[in-house]
């Protein structure tokens, strides 16, 4: 299926994403280490919690990319570097084409117009002692874009735009509802006209009827304004609808990516399957009683010592020695979709064999292999047009 | 006595629950009626501020001590849990009715370990030693699933991750084997793949158990795998009540039908639009003339007159007599349901009916 | 725990060498000449030279700072000039170390001065804490337990009285009328706890009291809204959803919790007192640290009034450091690292 008609096929939300323009937004190798002090009388660095560990992805022009995963996977943090909320460790945040990963707070201020934040909590996100209009308009100050008496103007103009009353720009806070309060958050994060918004769990907080309004809202000004979104949440039917494309995090780590079909329809990583399955469905109400489900054992573990290998090791069904002896790249499987397993397959179709072993130059039990000749495997944030097929393990051109 | 109340563990009649405050009455719950049975689960569901909530806290007495309003039946076992003395209805606490709360990290207490805190639990109903009482908490830990309970039974809620405390928190609520175990949100700040460890233990414990279960949630996927029953509150009133299966494949009352086309659907399809519920949930301490429900209902032009506006419907019947009740004025539901709301939230669903 | 106490008294004795050096930079290159404090009023300039040099005021401000370290440590010998002790050995004083200096005003080393002012405000200080944390406490958790109840008012009532009232008058009436008109107690003298443990206690009664008053009001206020708060908390619910007894509920669950902010004030609150309470010493006659910190700056004696910055520094650090090993105790989740 050809990417055009992938689009076709989904329906009414967010359709504009353009996969033939540059993308927005490049994200390569990104690293964050937070360093852990050791007790005692000097505290030297001991170890480093590896919340973002070489993730790579890319956000279409107008297009939307979920970030999916429980706490601790590392997505918020990702949201907070591409926003340079933090300074990475390591790797490329590359906006339009520039590298801002290491760019001062000061040679990024100009970029702050174009990559803005939505955050999950709309109580504590907006400043009790300010009008609403000051916070919505705080941004064409600071950002001077607008002279003093056309500010109020277009706060009005905004909060008409999020479905507020545009008489309301002198109240506080605490007089909105929570989704008012959210639609506040939505309008402070449009002043500015951004290219790139990262959602964090924009929903997460409201009650459910309210939540459908504001993603309604949030797809209509895609629409309309031509913003590209990294919604990142942990609901996976929420990023379902709203994003076209999708990746899974694990510890710090992409583990799958790929378009809703892929990931929704055809996910080959057992984590991604593990997730999906666990999620309650209304539907069973007809059948009554629990949905057949991956059971997961055991906790995600340390970020700080991560498991050898492949990080999901220790928890996964299908886990054989060589996810413990090598790490499994992410490898692109379909047109529009990459997994980091050994084994990829469909639920209950996972290959007997590991499919990485010859292409990483080892034999099936993950020991180094010197008759096998590594292959070079396309890599980094975009999907190529060659790619891996699974079912007969050569490498397929589209 | 019927029959019907020899059955249920719990029947709760015309419960209501009022806040006086300085602007006015809190009218939380108002007129509220459920029933539960050893073995079986019943689904509260609603949106913060549906008074959800409160009829469970006041199954436990919460709310004695304070200068809430309360009035109707609450039978436990055939005990009127409202004219009981505070002691009487201290020994019930935790012994004959438990309840386990959304957030087990604020729901623990930080300066103590958890074993004992679920030593705690035994010893104020059962007079053993702290050795005895100890022993009972690390073999409740190991039935929840803790690994090496003897060694986590003294670590602090902090070191335990979200889902393990959840397990003690069902450890602390079960060990004294309660007939009713209220829980409240139990899986909401949890990840999914915890929630889902959670909702089986729930289940497994029940069986083992045979207690009642009430399982408070916004979350209709929850609702749908785990209760055999389940009572839609909107505005502090029961709108839509009965067995589950009923309730989620027909249901008849539009803020039902707003909650399933709201919330997006791993399984479903994509071209379902999000329908959203329009406006916001009422306020309790001035709530809507009429149904509580009619400024958010886009079908309250389908009833004739101004009805929707003027009368409170009663919770009546649904026209062909099944085992479920509703309160809504419309007259064809069923209809309204299979043109207009299936086609929107399950196309799939509408072709296969037709 | 013993690196961290090793490395907090590093960082406060870091602390107290940087305190000194401001202190000594306010005072002794300050506008007035510390040698002609010290010589008195009716000195001729020679006297003053000789004071000056005596103490070493005709050194830069760096190397008299430098000497008082240097004493703090080994102990320093008066006069300074090596010469003039040579010459007139029998006006010789030794300052053994931890020296602080040497007060001219009083003749004597300002070690000497302090000690026999440190015992009174520590006395006063210590019971007064006592009482205050006790009745403070219990006046707080009744309030509490009984909270919108014409006893709650009450006690909130009186508290905010007692707060408002200005320690000397509350000193003064109880020494009026309990001591004087009702004679209750003796007139309060200071008697070393070595001398007699029971009059030192009974003679220390009526400046505690004085001084508790005020801060139990205040202790009584604050517990009483730190357990209303803490009986908020989802953990209480949770106590009493097990069906936890009230008392236990209050001592077991909700005190525990209340109690961890009043733990860093009442230390803080009890250095600060160690260094003295200067209205209920004046008061009651007292010469403990506050009303030597008076004197000492009325009499503009800066050797003494260094002694005394120095020494309530190191009571606030103390406090400090044992306030957060009882944090620690009190809370888990507090590491000590």
């Amino acid at each position: 299926m050809s990417a055009e008609n992938v689009l076709k096929a989904e329906g009414h939300a967010a359709m504009t994403a353009d996969l033939s323009a540059p993308p927005v937004l490049t994200v390569n190798d990104l690293k964050m280490h937070f360093p852990v002090k050791s007790p005692g009388l000097f505290r030297r660095t001991v170890g480093h919690v590896k919340a973002v560990d070489g993730v790579s992805f890319q956000v279409p022009t107008n297009g939307s990319l979920g970030l999916v995963g429980e706490s601790g996977c590392g997505k918020s943090t990702t949201g907070r570097l591409i926003t340079r909320l933090y300074e990475p460790t390591g790797g490329q945040i590359e906006f339009e084409g520039h590298d801002i990963a290491k760019l001062s707070q000061r040679q990024m201020l100009p970029l702050r117009r174009d990559i803005q934040m939505i955050f999950q909590d709309p109580a504590t996100s907006l400043n009790p002692r300010h009008t609403v209009g000051s916070i919505i308009g705080a941004p064409l100050q600071i950002h001077n874009v607008l002279p003093k008496n056309k500010v109020l103007g277009r706060v009005q103009e905004l909060l008409e735009i999020v479905g507020l009353n545009p008489e309301h720009y002198n109240r506080y806070p605490h007089e909105f509802s929570g989704g008012q309060r959210q639609r506040i958050g939505i309008a402070r994060a449009l002043t500015l006209q951004p290219k790139l918004l990262v959602a964090d769990e924009p929903v997460s907080a409201l009650d459910v009827s309210i939540q459908a309004q504001v993603i309604n809202l949030l797809q209509d000004l895609q629409t309309e304004f031509g913003i590209a979104f990294l919604f990142i949440a942990h609901d996976l039917a929420v990023v379902r609808h709203f994003c076209p494309e999708i990746a899974v995090m694990y510890l710090g780590k992409i583990v799958e990516i790929g378009d809703r079909e892929s990931i929704y329809g055809h996910a080959h990583h057992p984590y991604t399957q593990a997730l999906l399955s666990a999620v309650p469905d209304v539907k069973q109400a007809t059948l009554g009683g629990r949905r057949e489900r991956i059971r997961l054992t055991g906790d995600v573990p340390s970020p700080i010592n991560p498991p050898s290998g492949c990080r999901f090791r220790t928890r996964c069904p299908i886990a054989k020695e060589i996810c413990a002896k090598v790490e499994p790249p992410l490898l692109q499987i379909g047109p529009r979709h990459k997994v980091a397993c050994h084994f990829p397959g469909e639920m209950g179709k996972a290959p007997e064999t590991p499919v990485t072993s010859r292409l990483l130059g080892v034999d099936n039990h993950g020991t180094p292999d010197p008759g096998a000749s590594p292959v070079e495997l396309p890599t980094g944030p975009s999907f190529s047009n060659t790619w891996f097929d699974l079912g007969n393990r050569t490498i397929h051109t589209a | 006595m019927s029959t019907e109340q020899s059955r249920s563990y719990l029947t709760v009649r015309d419960l209501v629950v009022h806040f006086p405050t300085s602007d006015g009455v809190v009218k939380a719950t108002d007129g509220l009626s459920y029933e539960v049975s050893r073995g079986k689960t019943l689904g509260i569901v609603g949106e913060s501020g549906s008074g959800k909530s409160v009829s469970s806290s006041a199954i436990l007495g919460l709310h004695r001590g304070t200068n809430a309003q309360v009035s109707g039946e609450i039978l436990l076992d055939g005990v009127d849990l409202l004219t009981i003395s505070d002691e009487e209805m201290r020994r019930k606490r935790g012994k004959d009715v438990a309840m386990i709360f959304q957030d087990p990290l604020s729901a623990m207490h930080p300066y103590y370990s958890v074993g004992n805190q679920i030593a705690e639990a035994y010893r104020v109903h059962n007079n053993v030693s702290r050795r005895a009482a100890r022993a009972r908490a690390i073999e409740m830990l190991d039935r929840v699933g803790i690994p090496q309970p003897s060694r986590r039974v003294d670590d602090y809620p902090h070191q335990f991750s979200g889902g393990m405390r959840q397990r003690a928190m069902i450890a602390m609520s079960l060990i004294n084997d309660p007939g009713l175990l209220i829980a409240d949100e139990p899986t909401t700040a949890l990840d999914v793949t915890v929630q889902a460890q959670i909702l089986d233990l729930l289940q497994d414990l029940q069986r083992e158990f045979n207690s009642a279960i009430i399982i408070i949630t916004h979350d209709l996927g929850v609702v749908a795998e785990m209760a055999d029953d389940v009572l839609v509150m909107y505005g502090g009133r029961a709108v839509e009540y009965g067995p589950t299966a009923e309730i989620l494949v027909r249901p008849e009352m539009p803020y039902t039908w707003g909650l399933l086309s709201s919330v997006p659907d791993v399984t479903g399809d994509v071209d379902a639009k999000l329908i959203p519920i329009p406006g916001n949930p009422p306020s309790l301490l001035h709530p809507p003339s009429g149904c509580a429900f009619h400024p958010r209902c886009t079908h309250r032009d389908k009833v004739p007159g101004n009805l929707c506006f003027t009368e409170m419907p009663e919770l009546l019947p649904v026209a062909d007599g099944r085992n479920h009740t509703k309160r809504c004025h419309l007259a064809n539901p069923d209809e309204v349901y299979a043109v207009e709301v299936l086609p929107a939230i399950a196309p799939d669903l509408a072709e296969e009916q037709r | 725990m013993f690196a961290y106490i090793v490395r907090r008294a590093v960082i406060g004795v870091a602390l107290l060498i940087v305190m000194s050096l401001v202190t000594f930079i306010l005072f002794f290159s300050g506008a007035f000449d510390p040698a002609r404090n010290a010589c008195g009023k009716v000195c001729s300039p020679a006297q003053i030279e000789q004071t000056s040099k005596a103490l070493g005021y005709d050194k830069p401000i760096l190397t008299q700072w430098g000497s008082f370290l240097a004493g703090i440590v080994v102990g320093r010998d008066y006069p300074l000039d090596k010469k003039v002790r040579e010459e007139n050995p029998d006006l010789v004083t030794h300052c053994a170390a931890p020296c602080l200096g040497y007060s001219m005003v009083n003749t004597d080393t300002v070690n000497n001065v302090l000690k026999s002012a440190i015992p009174i405000s520590v006395s006063i200080a210590l019971v007064a804490f006592v009482f205050w944390i006790i009745g403070g406490l219990l006046f707080g958790i009744i309030a509490a337990m009984t909270k919108g109840s014409f006893l709650d008012r009450g006690i909130v009532g009186l508290s905010l009285i007692f707060y408002a009232f200005p320690t000397f008058v509350v000193g003064s009436l109880l020494l009026r009328f309990v001591a004087i008109k009702w004679q209750i107690f003796a007139l309060p003298v200071y008697v070393p706890l070595t001398q007699s443990p029971g009059l030192w206690f009974t003679n220390l009664i009526l400046p505690a009291v004085t001084l508790a008053l005020f801060y139990m009001a205040a202790y009584a206020r604050m517990s009483r809204a730190f357990i209303i708060e803490a009986s908020t908390e989802d953990y209480v619910r949770t106590a009493k959803a097990k069906g936890v007894k009230k008392v236990p509920l209050m001592f077991k669950h909700t005190l525990r919790a209340a109690l961890t902010p009043l733990v860093t004030m009442a230390g803080l609150d009890l250095a600060i007192l160690l260094g003295g309470a200067i209205i209920t010493e004046d008061v009651f006659g007292f010469h403990g640290l506050g009303l030597l910190a008076v004197t000492s700056n009325s009499r503009q004696d800066l050797p003494t009034i260094v002694g005394i910055v120095l020494l309530l520094s190191t009571f606030v650090i103390i406090a400090n450091i044992v306030v957060d090993i009882l944090y620690a105790y009190i809370d888990p989740r507090v590491r000590l690292d």
